[in-house]
């Protein structure tokens, strides 16, 4: 394969990835306060055709992400509601979500498919888009690669280095320890889900606005499901996280390239190639293999390894929290 | 800081946890609360440390009455619980962890919160590294962390719940010298929640004891254990004259049994209970007495020793093939461990059964079930859930499914929480079971019923079994002597 080739590939395994990281990160604030926002697949499909269609009607793309995120936003309120509020299972509530996003925009967005419309701007960094190879690679993209970028740093950051970030993850492991520290578990378990929904939202945008663009029936269908699997595949760290979108993408590029060095075999095959990846890895990590291969290794890199390859969902997730 | 209770009281339906209680806690000392399980502890601590409102009466700290919102709420105004199970995040490192909720600024300073922290440790003589996380260290680091954290939160009153259950010898002897120094060198309030009578006599100045929801007593310490556990037991009666009970060949054997876990150890029990026998285990909880208990019903591995049941060697069998040998449990959890709350009364007479057939007679089932609700007398239908049934009516329950006839019968508190006619009833069933043979082993907090009940008693204390007391010769005062751990 020739170098721009090569580098056109990984351009595009970046761009490919980057809703799909900004999905993970949403549902990775939502968790780790405690709460599973099961109705990505859902949510993303009609964040993405009602992004198309106001973008489209109003001719702003600023509008469609916005219309996007409020979308994502109500679909999580209905799931904290349900659960937080009325008790109900997280788990029924968002799965019921997830089913109803599907069908109802494919209805709603019956009138739209196969339409052009507008599309996120294409906007190359000066300067360091002429770097070598790492330019075109990394910098030379549309703004929702650089916001996806951003977001995994921020959500990062947020999650380990800030004050509110300790009570968030305190709210999805203990929530009895973090109410005892003055943390009120239930309304920032509100927050964060919505929060987390809204980032789902801009993530469907960021498909139909554009790296898929336009809308047709089932336009991005599974693709909720694929962000859910990354997360848990991704330790729900937002670094890990991108890095499983990322692989996740390259395992896909891999299968095309494959695809045509053996035309005889079928596509489908190639297509498992993802999924078969991401089961041997989340069977191993966390497996008692693994606490053996740490403790076979130097004294010195026990602990660090540990936390790379050791993980565990946050231990409340899922599960409501009533004071006192 | 000078804390006043003032008639506090606390209401769940019916139940009166703490019904009218009144204390006064100086700065300087440390203070022991003792009380059996049950007589309100947990609930009055939990009222002072912000976890629960009462639902009567006042706190007065330094004098000014205060009312907490919540634990934090409880901490900031200078209150601080340590639990048991240490409120932290395993998952965390031990710097994340003292800083959660620690101040309201957005971004951590690591560099003082890390100062800080070794500065508070070293005081005390605790040795904590800050990057290690939560679930490496051992129950007595996690506790010095917690402490900690409450101190550096501003806690004047610190209330430690059954701190040593779980900790070494070592970080045990660490706990208690910094409980001196704060009360000692900085004049903070302790207040020692403990069933370990030789500890609160160790450490405590003064004791206060709980009695069914009352402040029953208090006393300055140390004194001789007796006058403690009088107070937490009330009058131990002696026992009504009872036909005596001809008792055939030993069915529960246990020699040279060992068990060995992180709480506790206990060495060489050797027991033998008779058909038609009732043998009671007595003692404060967390004695060791549940443990035997369970290695006896096969839930629990013996480190050492042979459990024989009829003669027959069962050390290595399952809690299942000793039921199905004939061996009955009625555990303390009625709804928790020996009842599935959502399964209705039929449901629960088909699990039971020992004949395990693929199609279910439904029909013939609820028609038996409706005998033995009848029998059993229990409030209830065959189409009942089993969390609709009273406590009383739970553990009817629980009888009527036991199979018959029982070679051996296990029971933890089997009348804990049922009103004085239920808890009669109980007896009334378990005295026909002993008419038929069955060797019948329970524990109980409850020294009336153990001596009432009883035609021999094994006390425990930390571990360590008495010698079998045969209850018609047995004293009120050779018991508290054991129960106090004093042999």
């Amino acid at each position: 394969m020739e170098n721009a080739q090569l580098i056109a590939v990984l351009a595009s395994i970046i761009l490919q990835a980057s809703p799909l990281i900004i999905a993970v990160c949403g549902e990775i604030l939502t968790e780790r306060s405690g709460v599973v926002n099961l109705s990505l697949d859902g949510t993303m499909l009609m964040a993405a055709m009602t992004a198309f269609v106001v973008g489209l009607k109003t001719d702003n793309i600023w509008l469609g992400f916005a219309a996007a995120a409020v979308i994502g936003a109500i679909f999580a309120a209905i799931v904290a509601l349900g659960s937080i509020r009325l008790g109900q299972s997280q788990v029924a509530v968002g799965f019921v979500l997830a089913l109803l996003g599907d069908d109802l925009s494919a209805f709603l967005g019956q009138n739209y498919t196969r339409m052009r419309g507008v599309s996120v701007p294409h906007y190359g960094i000066p300067v360091l888009k002429d770097i070598p190879v790492v330019g075109p690679i990394l910098f030379d993209h549309d703004v929702v690669v650089y916001f996806a970028m951003a977001l995994i740093v921020v959500t990062w950051w947020w999650l380990n280095r800030t004050q509110p970030g300790l009570k968030l993850r305190g709210s999805g492991e203990r929530p009895t320890a973090a109410f005892a520290r003055g943390v009120d578990v239930n309304r920032l378990r509100y927050l964060y889900t919505i929060l987390g929904g809204a980032l789902v939202g801009i993530a469907g945008a960021a498909f139909s606005l554009d790296v898929k663009i336009g809308w047709s029936d089932g336009h991005i269908r599974g693709t909720g499901w694929i962000a859910l699997a990354i997360v848990i595949f991704g330790g729900w760290s937002p670094i890990r996280g991108a890095f499983g979108a990322l692989l996740f993408g390259a395992t896909k590029a891999l299968a095309t390239v494959l695809q045509r060095a053996f035309p005889e075999v079928s596509v489908v095959a190639f297509n498992s190639i993802p999924w078969i990846l991401m089961i041997l890895v989340l069977l191993a990590v966390g497996s008692d293999y693994t606490e053996r291969f740490i403790n076979a290794m130097p004294r010195g890199w026990q602990r660090p390894l540990r936390r790379v390859l050791r993980v565990s969902p946050p231990m409340a997730l899922g599960t409501p929290f009533h004071e006192g | 800081m000078h804390v006043e209770l003032r008639d506090i009281r606390k209401y769940f339906g019916h139940v009166k946890a703490n019904d009218g209680i009144s204390m006064v806690l100086e700065p300087g000392k440390i203070y022991a609360l003792v009380g059996e399980n049950g007589a309100g502890k947990s609930t009055l601590m939990k009222i002072l440390s912000g976890y629960q409102p009462p639902t009567g009466g006042e706190i007065l700290l330094d004098g000014r009455p205060v009312e907490f919102h919540s634990p934090a709420d409880a901490l900031a105004k200078g209150v601080g619980m340590l639990y048991q199970d240490p409120l932290d995040m395993p998952p965390f490192r031990v710097i994340d962890n003292y800083l959660l909720g620690r101040d309201s600024r957005v971004r951590l300073n690591y560099k003082d919160a890390r100062t800080e922290l070794e500065n508070l440790a070293q005081r005390y003589n605790f040795h904590i590294d800050p990057n290690a996380t939560i679930d490496s260290l051992s129950m007595g680091e996690r506790q010095q962390l917690e402490l900690v954290r409450l101190l550096a939160g501003g806690a004047q009153v610190l209330i430690l719940d059954e701190p040593t259950t779980g900790i070494s010898a070592e970080q045990k002897e660490i706990l208690f010298e910094s409980m001196r120094k704060m009360t000692r060198e900085e004049g903070k309030t302790v207040i020692l929640v403990s069933h370990k009578l030789e500890e609160v006599q160790e450490l405590c100045l003064y004791a206060y004891v709980l009695r069914r929801g009352r402040l029953e007593g208090e006393q300055e310490l140390p004194c001789l254990n007796e006058a403690l556990v009088e107070m937490m037991f009330g009058q131990v009666p002696q026992r009504t004259r009872r036909p005596a009970f001809a008792v055939g060949e030993p069915v529960l054997e246990l020699q040279d049994v060992s068990i060995e876990s992180y709480q506790l150890n206990i060495p060489n029990i050797n027991l033998s209970v008779r058909a038609g026998e009732i043998f009671g285990f007595a003692g404060l909880e967390g004695s060791g007495q549940r443990q035997v208990m369970q290695v006896c019903s096969g839930l629990l591995s013996p480190t050492g020793g042979r459990v024989r049941l009829n003669g027959e060697d069962v050390t290595g069998w399952s809690f299942h093939r000793r039921q199905r040998d004939g061996m009955g449990y009625v555990p303390a959890g009625r709804l928790e461990e020996g009842l599935v709350a959502g399964l209705t009364l039929t449901e629960h007479l088909v699990l039971a059964r020992p004949d395990k057939k693929f199609f279910v007679d439904w029909k013939a089932n609820q028609v038996e079930m409706g005998e033995r609700i009848s029998t059993y007398q229990i409030v209830g239908r065959p189409e009942t859930t089993a969390d609709a049934l009273s406590g009383g009516n739970q553990q009817r329950l629980l009888f009527s499914l036991l199979n018959t006839p029982l070679k051996l019968l296990l029971l933890e508190h089997p009348t804990r929480g049922l009103d004085v006619r239920s808890a009669d009833y109980t007896w009334q069933l378990l005295y026909k079971r002993r008419e038929h043979g069955t060797a019948i082993l329970f524990i109980s907090a409850d020294l009336d019923e153990i001596i009432e009940h009883s035609d021999r008693i094994a006390v425990f204390s930390g571990g360590v079994m008495s010698r079998v007391l045969d209850t018609q010769s047995t004293t009120a005062e050779e018991l508290g002597h054991l129960i106090g751990g004093q042999a």
